[in-house]
C-alpha cells in the first residue's frame, strides 16, 4: 500500500497518521431485528479485491474517511470523507 | 522408509542414493471418504490424524501451491500453551503434548525445543494480569512461573530495564513453551498421512463447492471434479473465500501479519521474549538469525505483503525492549494472510451444511495449534462430536454470546 494516504482534507499524509477501523458499513436501524445486527456486527464479506474502510485520520483532521482499496494489490482507488459517503449511499 | 539413525548410515556407505521421495504425486481418484481443502499445517495434520487415530485413509488433502506454502511455512514458529479461558486452556495444553511426544510419533525431525516463552510485564495491573493468567494455567495443570525482575535480569541481561515509560518489572514465563521448525512440521505430518494412504494433491486449486439438496457433493478444481462424502475446510487466510463457494458467510477477516529475520549472530537469545508495552517478540533460531515480529498490520488483505510503516513500528519496539537491536541488520521480511476471527479465536465446528465442516478462525496464533487443531478437527470429522477440548470453537458462538475472547477487545479483528 502506498505511504501516503490523500486526505480530502489534509492531502497526502503519511499512513501512519490513520487509524484503521474495519468493514465501511451501514449501521441496522436500532428496533432491526437480532439476525440483522448480528450480521453487522459479526459477519464479515472479507472479499479478495476491492473493498471499503472507515479510516480515522487521527492525527490530522480527525475526520471519519471511507478508504477504498484493493484487498490483494493494496492499490488505492478513492477517498471519502465519510459523512459524504453515508449521504451517498443512504441515497 | 522409517527414518533412523540405521537409515542415515546405510544410505550414507552407498552414496545416499537410496532415499526417497518423503511422500508420492499421485493423480486425483474420482472420489474419497474425505476431501480436506488447504494442504497447510491444520490440513495436514487433519489428514494424518484421521488416518492414524481414526482409521480413515480414503483422504485426499487439495492443496492449491505446494505443502508449506502458506502460514505453516511463514510463521514465527512459537508455541505455547499460556491460556488464560477455559475454553482455550486445555485445547492449547493438548497441542502442547502433541509437540513433546510428535517426532517419535510421525517419525520426522521437527527441532521441538522446548526454550522456554517470556512475557515481560512493565506495570504493578500488568503483573496482576500476568499473575492470573499464570493462576489459571496451573489451575489447568499447565507449568508458569512469575519472574521478578531480578529473575528476568538472570535469564536476559540486555533488556532495557530501567527505560523511563516502560521499566521491566517482572515476566510471566512458561518453560515447556519454545519454537518448533515449521516447514518440518508440514513435511512430517505430509509423509506420515502419504505413508497410510493419503493422498496430498499439490498445485490443485479448489474452485467451487458442488451441492445438491443441502448436501456437499464434492469440489471443482483446477485439476478436475473430485466428489466426497465429507468435505473439510482448513484453508487458513481464504477461508472466508473457500466457505463463500458454499454459501456461506464467516465471522472473520483477512489481515496480513509480518515477520522479520535478521543477519546470523553468536548465541544471543536463549528462549522466546515478548514485550509487553508494546507490539514486539523475538527469538533467535539455530542458524543465527534472530526471528522477530509485531502486530498485524490492522487492514484487511489477501496480498501477503505488508507495509512499511508496520516495519518502522516494529523496529521501534524491538529498540525500546533490547537497544543492541539497533545495530542488527535485517535480513528477510514477508508476510502471510490470518484468517482473524471476531474474538481472536478459532472455530472447529460442523456448519449449516450437514457434510461440510470447517476448521478456520486461527489468527496469529495457529502453528501452536497445529498438532490439537489436526486431531480434534479429524475426531470431529470421524465421529461427528467434538473432542473433549474443544467444545468451545463452534461457529454458532457469536450468535449465542459465547465468545472466547482472551483480550476482551470485542468484535474487531485488528485489536485481536
Ligand atoms: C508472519 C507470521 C507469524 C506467525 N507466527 C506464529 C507463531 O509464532 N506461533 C503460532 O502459533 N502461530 C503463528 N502464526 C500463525 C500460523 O502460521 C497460522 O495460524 C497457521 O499456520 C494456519 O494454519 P495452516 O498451517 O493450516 O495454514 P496455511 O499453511 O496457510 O494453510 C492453508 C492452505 O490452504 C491453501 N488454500 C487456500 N485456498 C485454497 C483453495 N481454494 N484450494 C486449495 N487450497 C487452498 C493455501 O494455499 C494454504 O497452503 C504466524 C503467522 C504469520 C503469517
Ligand atoms: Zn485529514
Amino acid at each position: 500500500m502506498a505511504s501516503l494516504i490523500a486526505c480530502p482534507h489534509c492531502g497526502r499524509r503519511p499512513k501512519e497518521e490513520f487509524t484503521i477501523k474495519g468493514a465501511a458499513l451501514v449501521r441496522p436501524e436500532p428496533e432491526a431485528d437480532a439476525d440483522t445486527w448480528f450480521d453487522h456486527v459479526y459477519l464479515r464479506d472479507n472479499p479478495r479485491g476491492r473493498y471499503a474502510e472507515f479510516w480515522h485520520h487521527t492525527s490530522g483532521c480527525r475526520r471519519w474517511l471511507v478508504v477504498t482499496r484493493d484487498t490483494a494489490t493494496h492499490e488505492l482507488e478513492e477517498t471519502r470523507d465519510a459523512a459524504l459517503w453515508r449521504r451517498e449511499t443512504a441515497r | 522408509m522409517r527414518y533412523s539413525a540405521l537409515s542415515i548410515l546405510k544410505n550414507g556407505l552407498f552414496g545416499n542414493k537410496g532415499w526417497k521421495p518423503a511422500w508420492r504425486t499421485p493423480a486425483p481418484k474420482p472420489h474419497y471418504d474425505v476431501v480436506i481443502v488447504g494442504g497447510g499445517g491444520h490440513g495436514l495434520a487433519t489428514a494424518y490424524y484421521l488416518a492414524k487415530e481414526f482409521g480413515i485413509t480414503n483422504v485426499a488433502v487439495v492443496e492449491k501451491g505446494y505443502v508449506g506454502s502458506g502460514n505453516v511455512g511463514r510463521n514465527t514458529t512459537i508455541i505455547r500453551s499460556n491460556y488464560l479461558l477455559p475454553g482455550n486452556n486445555p485445547f492449547y495444553e493438548l497441542s502442547m503434548k502433541l509437540w513433546e511426544g510428535l517426532e517419535q510419533d510421525f517419525n520426522f525431525n521437527a527441532m521441538v525445543s522446548q526454550r522456554g516463552v517470556l512475557n515481560l510485564f512493565h506495570s504493578d495491573a500488568q503483573r496482576d494480569a500476568y499473575t492470573r493468567r499464570g493462576n489459571a494455567m496451573q489451575l489447568h495443570g499447565v507449568d508458569a512461573d512469575l519472574l521478578d525482575r531480578e529473575a528476568v535480569r538472570a535469564m536476559v541481561p540486555f533488556l532495557d530495564f530501567d527505560n523511563a515509560r516502560f521499566p521491566i518489572q517482572g515476566g510471566l514465563l512458561q518453560k515447556r513453551g519454545g519454537t518448533v521448525r515449521h516447514d518440518a512440521v508440514a513435511w512430517g505430518y505430509a509423509r506420515g498421512a502419504d505413508m497410510r494412504g493419503v493422498d496430498i494433491l499439490q498445485n490443485c486449486e479448489v474452485t467451487g463447492i458442488r451441492q445438491s439438496q443441502g448436501r456437499v457433493l464434492g469440489v471443482e478444481t483446477t485439476r478436475g471434479f473430485i466428489a466426497c462424502n465429507k468435505l473439510a475446510l482448513a484453508a487458513a487466510g481464504n477461508s472466508s473465500r473457500v466457505a463463500e463457494m458454499a454459501g456461506l458467510k464467516l465471522p472473520m477477516e483477512s489481515h496480513v501479519l509480518q515477520a522479520f529475520v535478521s543477519e546470523g549472530l553468536k548465541p544471543f537469545i536463549d528462549g522466546v521474549v515478548t514485550f509487553g508495552a508494546g507490539h514486539f517478540y523475538v527469538s533467535q533460531s539455530d542458524k543465527g538469525g534472530l526471528v522477530f515480529g509485531g502486530d498485524i498490520d490492522g487492514y484487511n488483505s489477501y496480498a501477503q505483503r505488508g507495509n512499511l510503516a508496520t516495519v518502522e513500528h516494529v523496529a521501534e519496539a524491538g529498540k525500546a525492549m533490547i537497544p543492541a537491536l539497533s545495530r542488527i541488520r535485517v535480513l528477510r521480511s514477508w508476510g502471510g494472510v490470518m484468517d482473524m476471527s471476531m474474538d481472536g479465536s478459532p472455530v472447529i465446528d460442523r456448519t449449516p451444511i450437514d457434510n461440510l465442516y470447517l476448521n478456520a478462525g486461527w489468527c496469529y496464533g495457529g502453528f501452536k495449534a497445529t498438532p490439537a487443531s489436526g486431531f480434534c478437527f479429524a475426531h470431529l470429522l470421524a465421529r461427528d462430536a467434538p473432542q473433549a477440548t474443544a467444545t468451545a470453537f463452534r461457529l454458532d458462538r457469536f450468535k449465542r454470546g459465547y465468545l472466547i475472547d482472551e483480550k476482551g477487545q470485542g468484535a474487531q479483528p485488528n485489536l485481536h
